[in-house]
């Protein structure tokens, strides 16, 4: 348990969002007014273990008998989740008097899936990654079907799952393996013994399941046929959440417990890497563009950066992976404010939810429009905006890695894409609107949105800083 | 105000500028008109001040500002000019504001997101020009889409979503495979000079040391991305369309600006990074060039709408530009430079006129006009003078730039054949004929169309702005040495650098 008081500060994240959790079902319990406190509360919870996160990155400890480790790049995923689950909760006050259903269990159930992620990133062994995923996957699915009378909603939590069941499984299968092969399931001890193991069969079948239970998790083809009827089917801001921190919490179980594959000769995971990562940036490209629901499109763009993404992984030296956190950042938040967005534009009943409900949006509300712009603009890689130089780190850490081909295929998917993500602004700006609903305003959301727009534009200014924090820890 | 920031001065005020707009009301139309063309104007007058203390005798590039940007990667803001770019930089600021002047009355709604997507539109092209890294240079490359998007779809024609869609496809398609040429040569030239790097000047002193392959692919990388923009053909498709949607302000910019981009950036970086595969590849580019040339002018002669036929025109004339710089001699490279000025004064100058015969009749359709020397005397002098010099008659600007390039081609020890100064200069024979045909067509004869008869000649303002250009159609025609000159020392640098393919070239 705690050694000194020093873990106690260490683990204090942890404390502080499990007693946001406890406090909050007290809340929600005995309050009558808990819907205005309950989403406040997550806010300040979620703003308090974030910024901390931020301010003890420098402090490096392992604590728990080895199992969790906090401080370094865990600390700035704990932040990217913190934050992301922050400006959730802020769009989601006045989203969810729209979406008709209300429970204090969403915010409940935001707060332990964060929790699950934050154990998933500063994982040590390989039994924290399992309790972490199960943490979050399991809040995940009730979240996904919160709306129980929507047949939709339904589906979305069912497909989730029982697809997500089965991916554990697989994950569960190779941490068995993997434990067989190295007598260990503490992550240090197999990093040592990496060298040795890498001949055995029995280990590199263990780590083949695990890293397809959770290609499963980050959307990659040919595990992603979850994705666009999950998205489509769970309440927007959900699906927000799904599509960033839950991305993230995956990537950031990856990276904590095999950055031992990572760096140097024995990367023989690279053809299965490269191969899911290109047909993922294609697939999801491509077939973005034939989609009429703006949350399916969303969810095959989704499915596109998750192949961006694992090029920073195949690169595998240190630079590809201070890409690929930095791409999450970036991305976190481009994608919550484009669902954001989308969260405000919907109507009752998940009307507006068509891409042509967009047309015409410039004379309604040109704030939003511009706003949707920007977001549609970072997502498709253009400069100056953070997304660009997301895509920028990736690439290099490839050519570095010299597996130029994979960026070339990155770059010709990136002009696909940038198709249906102009498509909307094409729709905002120069098309005349066909439908005549107003939007309505929302304060806290137009607030979340703008942070959001803020970091976007901000990351793209200084990516220096950022990345040099991130490489600082590698 | 400091010499080095300087060029900062004059990249960054049109974003001040810009950014200033928010404070204005909507309704405001003729004070935000009035704002956008002043702060255009403070940022020619800043080049200008840049222009006087410019020393054409140095080569290497001056008022140099670096300041440290992304260390990680070593990417910093590095500009600075030298004599290529000085009169990129002129014609830049020069016709912005005419492009503002042009559009006072053509432009009436949504005039604040206008104005605004003009300014930032100058500073991504005054930042392609200056820009010396190659990070950065992208960053200004990629920007400038998407206030033209902007611009072709919002004020456009008809098909003007299908013209800026494909623009913008078209042009990001290639810059996005010039992105992956640049991480490329920055890892090969970090392994030979230690670091990874995207400074241009560093990367000057080493870039032709690359191993030869991987040159070939880099710099089809790079003409592929340029090509597209010059347009070559046949990447020229998106051209003709962009050109007839676009409104006659964003015609005027497209044409005299960015179009010369493409060709800047062969310039800059193809040829000095590039020498062993732009000598390889030379004689093909060239063919492709010739094919411009004559095809662009065979096509115009068969246009019915006189936007297209000085689109069609564009693509002939920059076949030349594009001929000059793979004959890679200094006459040849002198004509290109000139050139470019030369096409952006005569061009935005037809350009600008079509568009103010546009705002009047509302119709570009040849067979709807005839007889105007009579009716409207002033436009008639005009397009006379602009399409004399689009041709290149002798005494106008035109002739100089054709006359070095081709002199360049005729001996040129790259392209060694005389065949493709011929075959150019046929395409002179047939821009003289589209243009004289079209102004014959237009302006001789009997009035055909009596909704003609009353039409306004043109007013002060219009002729303010055409006499702008004129001035410097006649200037660059009848002594152009004020502006060779500038060029002279930085051009001869450009052919040592191709000629001299070994590292550690000393270029301050």
């Amino acid at each position: 348990m705690l050694n000194d008081i020093q873990e106690f500060y260490s683990i204090l994240p942890f404390i502080i969002l499990g007693a946001g959790i406890l406090i909050s079902v007290l809340i929600e319990m005995y309050s009558s007014n808990s819907e205005c406190i309950l989403p406040w509360f997550s806010i300040i919870i979620f703003g308090v273990t974030g910024f901390y996160s931020l301010f003890t990155v420098n402090s490096v400890s392992a604590i728990m008998q080895n199992m969790l480790q906090t401080g370094g790049i865990p600390n700035i995923f704990h932040f990217i989740f913190n934050f992301g689950a922050a400006v959730t909760c802020l769009i989601s006050i006045d989203y969810i008097k729209k979406y008709g259903v209300y429970f204090g269990e969403y915010y409940i159930l935001i707060q332990i899936s964060v929790l699950g992620m934050m154990c998933m990133a500063g994982a040590k062994d390989l039994f924290m990654i399992f309790l972490g995923l199960e943490i979050m996957s399991v809040s995940f699915y009730a979240l996904a079907g919160l709306n129980r009378k929507n047949l939709n909603a339904n589906e979305a939590s069912l497909k989730y799952f029982l697809l997500g069941a089965f991916a554990t499984g697989f994950t569960v299968y190779g941490i068995a393996l993997m434990y067989g092969a190295a007598h260990s399931t503490s992550i240090d001890s197999i990093t040592a013994q990496f060298p040795s193991l890498s001949g055995n069969i029995l280990f590199l079948a263990g780590v083949l399941l695990f890293f397809i239970g959770f290609s499963f998790k980050i959307a990659a083809f040919p595990f992603h046929m979850w994705v666009p009827d999950v998205y489509q089917g769970s309440a927007t801001t959900i699906a927000g959440l799904f599509s960033t921190g839950g991305k993230a919490a995956a990537f950031s179980a990856i990276i904590a417990s095999l950055s031992a594959l990572f760096g140097g000769s024995l990367h023989i995971f690279l053809p299965y890497l490269a191969v899911i990562s290109v047909l993922s940036m294609l697939f999801g490209s491509i077939v973005a563009i034939a989609q009429d629901n703006i949350k399916r499109m969303l969810a095959y763009s989704s499915i596109a950066h998750a192949g961006y993404l694992i090029i920073g992984l195949a690169s595998g030296n240190r630079m590809g992976i201070a890409g690929v956190v930095f791409y999450l950042i970036a991305y976190t938040f481009m994608n919550l404010g484009a669902f954001g967005i989308v969260s405000l534009i919907e109507g009752k009943d998940e009307t507006n939810l068509n891409i042509n409900s967009y047309a015409g949006l410039s004379e309604k509300s040109p704030m939003l429009a511009l706003l949707l712009s920007v977001f549609m603009f970072a997502l498709a890689g253009l400069p100056p905006f953070s997304g660009f130089f997301g895509k920028y780190y990736v690439f290099i850490s490839a050519v570095k890695a010299n597996i130029t081909w994979l960026a070339v295929i990155g770059v010709l998917s990136s002009a696909i894409s940038v198709y249906f993500y102009i498509r909307i602004v094409v729709l905002m700006y120069f098309k005349e609107s066909q439908s005549e609903f107003t939007v309505q305003y929302s304060n806290t959301g137009l607030l979340a949105v703008f942070i959001s727009f803020l970091l976007v534009i901000l990351l793209g200014i200084v990516p220096g800083s950022v990345i040099n924090l991130i490489s600082s820890f590698l | 105000m400091e010499s080095d920031q300087l060029l900062t001065y004059v990249l960054f005020t049109p974003l001040i500028g810009a950014m200033l707009l928010i404070v204005f009301q909507r309704e405001h139309g003729k004070e935000i008109r009035v704002f956008g063309l002043a702060i255009s104007i403070i940022t020619f007058i800043l080049s200008l001040m840049i222009f006087a203390k410019f020393e054409s005798l140095n080569p290497g590039f001056q008022f140099v500002h670096k300041i440290p940007w992304i260390t990680n990667l070593n990417i910093s803001y590095h500009v600075g000019v030298d004599g290529l770019s000085m009169l990129l930089l002129l014609l830049t600021t020069f016709i912005t504001p005419l492009t503002l002047l042009s559009s006072w009355k053509s432009i009436n709604k949504k005039v604040k997101e206008f104005t605004f997507f003009m300014l930032l539109l100058e500073v991504g092209m005054i930042g392609v020009f200056v820009s010396l890294d190659l990070f950065l240079f992208y960053v200004f490359w990629e920007a400038m889409l998407i206030p033209m998007y902007f611009i072709i779809g919002i004020w456009g024609g008809e098909r003007r979503i299908y013209a800026s869609v494909k623009f913008f496809l078209f042009t990001m398609f290639g810059s996005l495979l010039m992105l992956v040429a640049i991480i490329w040569l920055a890892v090969s030239a970090g392994g030979v000079i230690g670091h990874f790097t995207t400074d241009l000047v560093e990367l000057y002193s080493v870039g032709p040391a690359v191993a030869k392959n991987f040159q070939n692919w880099m710099f089809l990388a790079f003409t592929l991305s340029f090509a597209i923009k010059i347009p070559l053909f046949p990447l020229h498709t998106w051209l003709p369309d962009a050109h007839v949607e676009a409104p006659a302000a964003g015609s005027i910019i497209l044409a005299a600006v960015l179009l010369k981009m493409g060709t800047y950036g062969l310039l800059r970086f193809c040829l000095p990074l590039f020498p062993e595969a732009s000598i390889t590849f030379a004689p093909y580019i060239s063919v492709l060039a010739i094919i411009g040339i004559i095809y662009g002018a065979l096509v115009a002669m068969v246009q019915q709408d006189m936007k297209k036929l000085v689109a069609y025109s564009s693509i002939s004339h920059l076949g030349f530009v594009v001929l000059g710089i793979f004959a890679m001699t200094q006459e040849s490279i002198q004509g290109v430079v000139i050139q470019m000025v030369n096409h952006g004064l005569s061009t935005g100058a037809l350009f600008f006129l079509v568009g103010v015969i546009y705002e009047r009749t509302h119709t570009r359709e040849i067979s709807d006009y005839g007889g105007l020397a009579k009716i409207v005397p002033i436009f008639s002098a005009a397009l006379l003078i602009a399409s004399l010099s689009s041709i290149g008659l002798p005494g106008l600007n035109g002739f100089i730039g054709e006359f070095l390039i081709l002199l360049g081609s005729f001996k040129s020890p790259v392209l060694n054949s005389w065949g493709f100064a011929v075959f150019a200069a046929s395409g002179i024979i047939f821009s003289a004929v589209y243009l004289l045909w079209m102004y014959q067509r237009v302006i001789f004869g009997v009035v055909k169309n009596p909704k003609m008869e009353h039409l306004k000649d043109m007013n002060a303002r219009e002729i303010v702005v055409f006499v702008s250009l004129l001035i410097f159609i006649v200037w660059i025609g009848v002594y152009p040495s004020t502006f060779l000159n500038v060029s002279d020392r930085s051009t001869a640098r450009i052919i040592l650098q191709v000629n001299t393919p070994s590292p550690h070239l000393d270029l301050k």
